[in-house]
């Protein structure tokens, strides 16, 4: 679905991304793991051409999307959840779905997609009059989700997902992905809780300073040394403790 | 919380209409008694236009631009020169003459009005694709600096057989009722409120709540933000157009920056986000800038003279206002709400005994 070849993206003389080279089949939960710096945020970024690439070629569904203008990208199918969530604060919980249904016309099909979202998460649905940033953590990470939703895209691109929630509500978050998943929405998950992502995710790219180091399924990444050196705790990879 | 039923809020609402027609025509009864009233209630109506353009962009999309006088002059002028009667105008550009294509064309009002806005429009437009990239300050200044050519080129020696250079336009078409300011202030304030609840006007709300994230659902910030520019500058100069029939003669010392400052006082004063609030800011700082002129004359304390009260301290009153504003009282009169009937059932019924008791309850009642 999603194909990205060769993507090196540079800000100003630093080069964020050396030629990069993964893929996002339809259907499946991918994740790109990595530390902090690595370049997972900068990825996601020049997919919806948020930053503009150096050279290389990311094509969705066969199109060549590299450097379109992100309305166009948008319009294409790729929805974004940004990291830090970033809900309009000042504005209402329903208003800042409209706004993620907002490059649609068909006014009676986003009426039925707001049900559908408040079917998905109920405590939007109590909360429809609440500006946004009256939300807890988690309710703001679940209306990133649903505002993304709400443009109807066939693929979901969600940035730390995770970032700043306590550990039960990560584990909502988690289980709610594989839901929207299930559903048939196929996702790019960029993570720095490796462990949860790598469990969620049916295949998995390790990005370290720019490059991609290591690729394979969720299961083998959970399992390999190296990995769980690096992003498991080591304590935990020596004793076994981490699956 | 205190919710009224639709049908009060309706019958509230045609009786606030109907006492002000009935106001308005018991003043048209005698204009000349009334002269003084009208003239501000008309001024305020005009200024409440422009100050609702201003809050669309800067209230509503969180651009800062300062070139409000700069629209205004624009409509204002393009009112002036095309309803001047074609009779006068020997008088009127008395000194250069007028160009021999202007010396015939004179249009209805009405359309000389929507020609103002679309020009402003135009030139917003314009300049918008060159400025709107700049960000907050950067672009207060360019559009302050708009303004500012926009003056200089309506009084330069050069366009005196069109705008009659510094001297100014004078005899333009008048209005004769304080319905037509009305009316036509209204319609306007009414297009612009429709615009911000449509979609657009939600896109504004998030361009101004995060750029970024605005972007990244699909929202062309450029577009939307061209659209915005536009849109208020049309209002602007049509407003402008309306001053200048209000004003019977302008001349380019009218569209200086103290006018826009005038503007964003009012805007600030009202509530950044707030129609209402603005509507009502104009009404009163027009209205307290007139009826505060006693600051201006002297005045005599037990036979001695106060040096304080002079010409012109009045201003310092209205600057020191402008600063407790900022400093402690931010949001303004209404911070980005709107006017409501339950919101003033609410305002009262906190004054009320009843309602203090109430409150105490720990509002457990509610």
């Amino acid at each position: 679905m999603l194909k990205v070849e060769n993507l090196e993206v540079a800000y100003g003389g630093i080069q964020a991304l050396r030629g990069i080279t993964f893929e996002v089949p339809q259907g499946k939960i991918v994740t790109l793991i990595g530390a902090n710096g690595a370049g997972k945020s900068t990825t996601l970024r020049s997919m919806v051409g948020l930053v503009k690439a150096k050279s290389g070629r990311i094509s969705f569904n066969g199109a060549d999307i590299t450097n379109q203008p992100t309305h166009k990208t948008i319009a294409a199918g790729i929805a974004t959840v940004p990291e830090g969530r970033r809900v309009f604060a000042n504005m209402t919980v329903l208003e800042n779905l409209k706004i993620g249904a907002y490059l649609r016309a068909d006014t009676a099909e986003i009426k039925k997609d707001e049900e559908w979202v408040y079917e998905l998460f109920p405590r939007l649905k109590e909360r429809s009059w609440q500006p946004a940033g009256t939300l807890s953590g988690g309710e703001q990470q679940m209306l990133a989700v649903g505002r993304a939703l709400m443009s109807r895209p066939k693929m979901v691109m969600m940035d730390e997902p995770s970032l700043g929630l306590a550990p039960l509500i990560v584990q909502d978050i988690f289980a709610m992905i594989r839901k929207i998943n299930e559903m048939g929405v196929t996702i790019l998950l960029v993570e720095q809780n490796a462990n949860m992502a790598l469990k969620t995710a049916d295949y998995g790219y390790v990005l370290e300073t720019g490059k991609i180091t290591l690729e394979g399924s969720g299961q083998e990444l959970a399992m390999d040394e190296d990995i769980r050196a690096a992003y498991l705790g080591k304590r935990a990879a020596k004793k076994g403790l981490v699956h | 919380m205190i919710r009224l039923n639709s049908k009060t809020k309706l019958i509230l609402t045609v009786a606030a209409l109907g006492l002000t027609m009935l106001w308005f025509y018991h003043l048209e009864q005698n204009p000349r008694a009334n002269g003084y009233l009208i003239k501000i209630l008309e001024r305020s109506a005009i200024y409440a236009v422009v100050a609702v353009a201003m809050n669309l962009m800067n209230g509503f999309t969180g651009l800062f631009s300062l070139g409000q006088a700069g629209f205004m002059a624009i409509g204002a002028y393009t009112v002036g020169i095309l309803t001047i009667p074609v009779e006068a105008r020997p008088n009127v550009y008395y000194i250069s003459g007028v160009a021999p294509w202007l010396e015939k064309i004179e249009i209805h009002y009405l359309a000389a009005l929507f020609l103002g806005g679309l020009i402003a429009a135009v030139f917003a437009a314009l300049i918008g694709v060159l400025i709107l990239k700049l960000r907050s300050d950067y672009l207060a200044i360019a559009t302050l600096g708009f303004a500012e050519i926009i003056r200089s080129v309506i009084a330069s020696p050069q366009m005196d057989t069109i705008t009659n250079g510094s001297y100014g336009l004078k005899k333009i078409l008048r209005f004769e009722t304080i319905y037509t300011p009305f009316i036509l202030s209204a319609v306007c304030i009414f297009m612009m409120v429709l615009i911000l609840r449509s979609s657009y006007g939600r896109a504004f709300l998030a361009i101004r709540e995060d750029e970024v994230a605005a972007e990244a659902m699909g929202i062309n910030l450029f577009t939307h933000k061209e659209l915005s520019f536009v849109i208020s500058s049309f209002f602007t100069g049509v407003a402008g157009g309306l001053l200048a029939m209000f004003m019977g003669s302008i001349d380019s010392g009218t569209f200086r920056v103290t006018l826009t400052y005038d503007i964003l006082l009012i805007v600030v004063l009202g509530g950044m986000g707030s129609v209402s609030g603005s509507v009502i800011a104009a009404f009163l700082v027009t209205g307290g800038r007139e009826y505060l002129r006693f600051f201006d004359e002297p005045l005599k304390i037990a036979g001695v003279q106060i040096s304080l009260f002079r010409p012109g301290f009045r201003m310092v009153i209205f600057s020191a206002l402008l600063m407790i504003v900022v400093l402690f009282y931010r949001k303004g009169i209404m911070g980005d709400t709107e006017f409501s009937w339950d919101g003033i059932a609410n305002f009262i019924y906190r004054f009320l005994p009843t309602g203090k008791a109430r409150r105490g309850n720990g509002g457990r009642d509610e």
